[in-house]
């Protein structure tokens, strides 16, 4: 006793002495203190400062990166549209008098689109001043026009007024409200003459932005006014889908024998530390390895949704198994022991107690598993989903991509529309990320209990 | 237990047709066509394959963006439905790879030349047009230049501003943004522009066959001192950085100065800015020819196959006013589209 108490002032003595050399040893605490108060306050101030910086920062990227998307990506939702008289005369499309389904298939439609053109604007008589009209609407019109065509065959022969989508430059400075009366202050590659067609045809009332429809109903396309977003949506669903059936089946079975059958022994451990780290491991080893799995030993269809299921679901397995044992683990032992005292098998006990009660805290996990699977890419380069999807996938075995992929493949496309394309896909692609989250907070909201 | 019971059976039951549905399918033909390949014949492929699918009854064919090296490997592996039909490249077949086909039983390929594509360099519409050779180029880019002051050594390049290469150049810092070297067309403007500008000196020349090794080492190695900046695989990456930055010069695909006429304009290498008509004749420097290589064994097979060959060789699709041209490809001239056209329609057989 008398040896550590003298230990402590000797150690005392030597401190105070250090710390404040040349000052008496005997200085009181409560002078200490005060004497460091205002730089512990003013450390503490410091602190909080930080802390606010830190999320001020983090809120501000979130805002310069979600307007600059909104913002991009807002002209997407619209699309402008021209006004035609279109005459269906059978010798422009250089139909027979009964023609066949082949016929009207392979007629002139984009023909009848230009002379309608050139009868809008009589002057225009140079090749290449009439090349540069015909540019004013896009491609994709006689392709509307054959489905019209194909829909009613009647109206071959009258003059019919419809809407035709205008070409994606067009449709630009239209949107982007800029003066078409100085052709000089508009950048743009459309040339004055054009600007000048463009000038007529609004002032004459014959264009309208409306909602752009044909993006939520098509697939991909090197046109972008002709290019949506369908395929990529059914194509993620479809990954999802497969990647939900089997990982959720699987993690949950794996996490109630881990946290409730299991022997605590060094197997488990073994299974254990492994889990966590394949929760760790880069997806693009995924990918790697449902290529060399999947596909060429199990020969099963490259760029196909279940391949990117099963990839997926690799990766959401460790995600959707630990969430799982943390919600396992937060069921008090009380409602277990209760169960077993009123003669439930070990069996019952989990299934009629214990899941039912953790089941909120797996469907978030699960939940925030998926989300993570909807925004992959990587894995999916290696079995061949990044791949120009026009055809709406309508299986599980049919070539499809998916949405982040579908933001690749349009942001690295020459045509300039496809930049608010781009951003247009993002904000689908977040949408259906923030509904994922909201569905997790909803369930956790409702059904989760405290104990 | 009944509930457990019944609550697990559609689960075994979706995760067993699951298996089946994925196992059954391999033993069905394909009804689509499968291509893959590189990203610069991307945008072109993918624009006859729309049509293509619009127009006929077919189903419209899948792309995959892999790179011509990848795509070859995927397309040599072998004979069957599970492997792509098509493969698109930027670069003519390497004999290993045409090797590697043929022991694979890959026995009948049928090579398409389709057009050319240039690599533009060019800044942005604010500044002066740059005016240089590709001796310019290369003695802005490389890592090792020869010594300025004339003797037949090799230095670490000096030049830090335009001036001091040739002075008519404008006396600004050299920043050049290009590709990294995982992409295509990094490797096609090495070996066009800068191996171009390379051998315009005659002791470098004369190495080519004397001492391959360093003549590649010179000529191929870009200067890493931060006056070339790499600036990524996006091309449209790279137009948006020269927008901000009226000083700086960048390099890529030519169907990306088409769309962006208005911001960025072509510089003038030996003589001739890259247009339409100067990549064509042959007269601007840095253009490379694009293909496609067919499994002629899956025509007949794969529904489709002669028809998209068809299609792609078009007067419409590959000619001079088609739409192919439209989206920023040279077409070839009338002679080779012909030659083309014909191999194709009696599907010839490739032979190295």
């Amino acid at each position: 006793m008398t040896n550590t108490d003298s230990d402590s002032s000797d150690m005392n003595n030597q401190d105070s002495s250090q710390a404040l050399p040349g000052d008496s040893p005997k200085r009181d605490t409560t002078s200490l203190v005060k004497a460091t108060l205002a730089r512990r306050y003013a450390a503490e101030k410091r602190f909080k400062f930080y802390g606010i910086f830190a999320i001020a920062a983090s809120l501000a990227f979130l805002v310069v990166l979600l307007t600059s998307i909104f913002i991009k990506g807002w002209p997407a939702f619209t699309h402008t549209y021209v006004k035609l008289n279109l005459e269906l005369d059978a010798d422009t499309l250089g139909l027979s008098d009964n023609p066949t389904a082949k016929e009207l298939r392979a007629a002139n439609y984009s023909g009848v689109i230009k002379k309608t053109m050139r009868d809008r604007f009589p002057d225009v008589k140079k090749r290449k001043a009439k090349k540069e009209l015909y540019q004013l609407i896009s491609s994709s019109g006689e392709y509307r026009l054959y489905d019209m065509v194909k829909e009613n065959p009647a109206i071959i022969g009258t003059t019919i007024e419809t809407w035709l989508p205008a070409d994606d430059e067009l449709a630009a400075i239209l949107k982007s409200g800029d003066d078409l009366s100085d052709p000089d202050s508009i950048v743009t590659r459309m040339s004055d003459q054009q600007i000048g067609f463009a000038k007529t045809l609004k002032d004459a009332g014959e264009t309208q932005t409306r909602f752009n429809k044909v993006f939520f109903t098509n697939g991909d396309s090197r046109e972008p006014e002709q290019a949506g977003i369908k395929a990529a949506l059914i194509g993620s669903a479809l990954t999802l889908l497969v990647t939900f059936m089997l990982s959720f089946p699987i993690a949950v079975a794996a996490a109630i024998y881990l946290e409730e059958f299991a022997p605590q022994n060094k197997w488990t451990d073994i299974v254990e530390v492994n889990i966590n780290n394949l929760a760790a491991v880069p997806s693009i080893v995924f990918g790697l390895l449902g290529l060399a799995v999947f596909i060429n030993f199990f020969h099963l269809p490259r760029s196909a949704p279940v391949v990117g299921g099963i990839v997926l679901s690799l990766m959401t397995l460790p995600t959707i198994i630990i969430a799982s044992r943390a919600a396992l683990k937060a069921v008090p032992p009380s409602i277990r022991e209760a169960a077993r005292g009123l003669g439930a098998s070990e069996q019952q006990v989990v299934w009629h107690h214990v899941l039912p009660l953790a089941m909120p805290g797996i469907l978030t996990g699960t939940i925030i598993g998926l989300a993570q699977a909807l925004g992959e890419t990587a894995p999916l380069l290696m079995i061949g989903m990044v791949a120009f999807i026009v055809d709406i996938p309508a299986g599980f075995t049919d070539a499809a991509t998916v949405l982040p992929v579908q933001v690749f493949l349009w942001a690295d496309s020459p045509e300039r529309a496809f930049v608010e394309k781009t951003s247009a896909a993002i904000i689908v692609l977040l949408g259906f990320l923030i509904l994922m989250n909201a569905v997790a907070v909803m369930l956790r909201k409702r059904f989760e209990r405290r104990w | 237990m009944l509930t457990k019971k019944g609550k697990n059976k559609p689960a075994l039951l979706i995760g067993a047709a699951l298996v089946t549905v994925g196992l059954s399918t391999q033993a069905m033909a394909r009804d689509y066509i499968s291509i893959v390949g590189s990203s610069t014949v991307y945008p072109f492929a993918t624009v006859v394959a729309e049509r293509f699918g619009k127009v006929t009854d077919f189903k419209t064919p899948k792309i995959e963006a892999t790179g011509s090296g990848g795509g070859l490997k995927l397309f040599c592996s072998g004979i069957g439905i599970d492997t792509p039909d098509i493969t698109n490249s930027s670069r003519r077949i390497k004999s290993s790879e045409f090797e590697m086909c043929q022991s694979n039983g890959v026995t009948n390929i049928v090579e398409v030349l389709i057009g050319y594509d240039g690599i533009a360099i060019a800044n942005s519409v604010e500044a002066e047009q740059f005016e240089m050779s590709t001796q310019d180029l290369f003695l802005a880019l490389a890592a090792e230049v020869p010594n300025p002051d004339g003797s037949a050594t090799l230095v670490e390049n000096p030049y830090k501003l335009w001036s001091d290469i040739n002075d008519a150049l404008p006396s600004r810092r050299i920043e050049v943004m290009g590709p990294p070297p995982t992409s295509g067309t990094r490797d096609a403007f090495v070996e066009l522009a800068m191996e171009g500008g390379c051998d315009t000196f005659d002791f470098i020349k004369e190495m080519k066959s004397s001492d391959s090794d360093t003549h590649k080492r010179v000529c191929h190695t870009m200067r890493e001192d931060g006056a070339y900046v790499e600036a990524g695989e996006n091309d449209n990456l790279i137009v948006q950085k020269l927008e901000a930055n009226p000083d700086a010069l960048g390099i890529f695909g030519f169907s990306f100065l088409e769309q962006n006429s208005d911001k960025v304009q072509s510089s003038v290498i030996d003589g001739f800015e890259a247009d339409f008509d100067s990549i064509a004749d042959g007269d601007y420097a840095i253009s490379r020819p694009l293909y496609f290589y067919v499994k002629a064994q899956h025509a007949g097979t794969v529904p489709g196959i002669e028809e998209y060959l068809a299609e792609f060789t078009s007067e419409g699709a590959f000619g001079e006013d088609g739409y192919l041209a439209d989206k920023g490809m040279i077409p070839l001239d009338e002679e080779e589209r012909d030659e083309v056209s014909n191999a194709v329609s009696e599907l010839q057989a490739l032979e190295l």
